[in-house]
């Protein structure tokens, strides 16, 4: 009995995250995309939880849902895209677009099921806690945690050197001094 | 517990990589090519974590760490640049950058 409740939720969960995906792909609005999105994360990180993995399924929760998502949300709200961003989205999908790549796709996908499936048979899910994971981060995968931290300070620094205005990056120290005043001005009025 | 459960976690995660690498292919508009990514990214996620619940080693999940990691860092720098991109042309049409020196 609890076995076929256990079933049930893991297809009906695998069900909603790909729908979930599948809809998001197609959106003209981007903010309506995030949203599927935020479907699709959670419904991964439920199916986490049955796989046995806790902890991955909170930072799936925490990250995808939470940070990127916000991140996401945010450039999407700065960059105010509006009714004639759809319209543009709109004649950009024509099903003559989507036929050849979705074939590809389709053929990829019947590759990799082929891959993947037979790789013997499980007997149980096994419960991988968040103890585990902790000693093995700490312990042979120390350099992990390591070369993650490089790639974070990357990312930060890479971000903040595009992102920055143009005038700030070419302007010598009078350029600077206008944009402090600037800002500041800015910080006053707000 | 059914025996196949592990393979259709591989499944699912081999569909949900080829919508997002559909979206990647279909999609001009940047911000949903970079959403496409990050699917794809937890697709890759899910099958780690499959792998890791079937051999009952913690090494799945540290991977999956170290995946969203990447997918972290990848999206921190892809809106930066998308914020470049709308803030040259305003768009989000990525064909806008096809030519090198423009």
């Amino acid at each position: 009995m609890q076995d076929l409740a256990f079933n049930i939720i893991f297809y009906v969960t695998a069900a909603v995250a790909v729908l979930s995906t599948l809809i998001m792909v197609t959106r003209y609005n981007a903010v309506h995309g995030l949203l599927y999105l935020i479907v699709s994360s959670l419904s991964m990180a439920i199916i986490f939880y049955l796989l046995g993995a806790p902890f991955a399924a909170t930072l799936e929760v925490i990250i995808y849902a939470g940070a990127i998502m916000i991140l996401f949300v945010f450039v999407v709200m700065m960059l105010n895209l509006g009714q004639k961003s759809v319209e543009q989205e709109k004649s950009w999908l024509h099903p003559k677009i989507w036929l050849v790549p979705g074939v590809m796709v389709a053929i990829l996908f019947v590759v990799l099921v082929s891959a993947m499936t037979g790789m013997g048979s499980g007997e149980q899910v096994n419960l991988v806690s968040a103890k585990r994971v902790g000693i093995g981060l700490f312990g042979p995968y120390l350099l992990v945690v390591e070369l993650a931290s490089f790639l974070l300070l990357a990312g930060l620094i890479g971000a903040y050197h595009i992102a920055r205005s143009p005038d700030a990056r070419a302007g010598g120290t009078a350029r600077q001094d206008q944009a402090e005043s600037e800002t500041s001005n800015a910080g006053g009025v707000s | 517990m059914d025996s196949a459960l592990i393979d259709h976690a591989l499944i699912l995660a081999g569909l949900l990589f080829c919508i997002g690498l559909l979206g990647v292919l279909v999609r001009r508009n940047i911000i949903f090519m970079l959403i496409s990514m990050e699917v794809m990214l937890n697709a890759t996620g899910l099958a780690f974590i499959a792998a890791g619940s079937f051999w009952n080693q913690a090494d799945g999940q540290i991977m999956f760490i170290a995946v969203v990691t990447l997918g972290a860092a990848e999206v921190a720098v892809g809106l930066g640049l998308t914020l470049l991109l709308f803030k040259r042309y305003q768009s989000v049409d990525v064909d806008n950058l096809k030519q090198l020196r423009g």
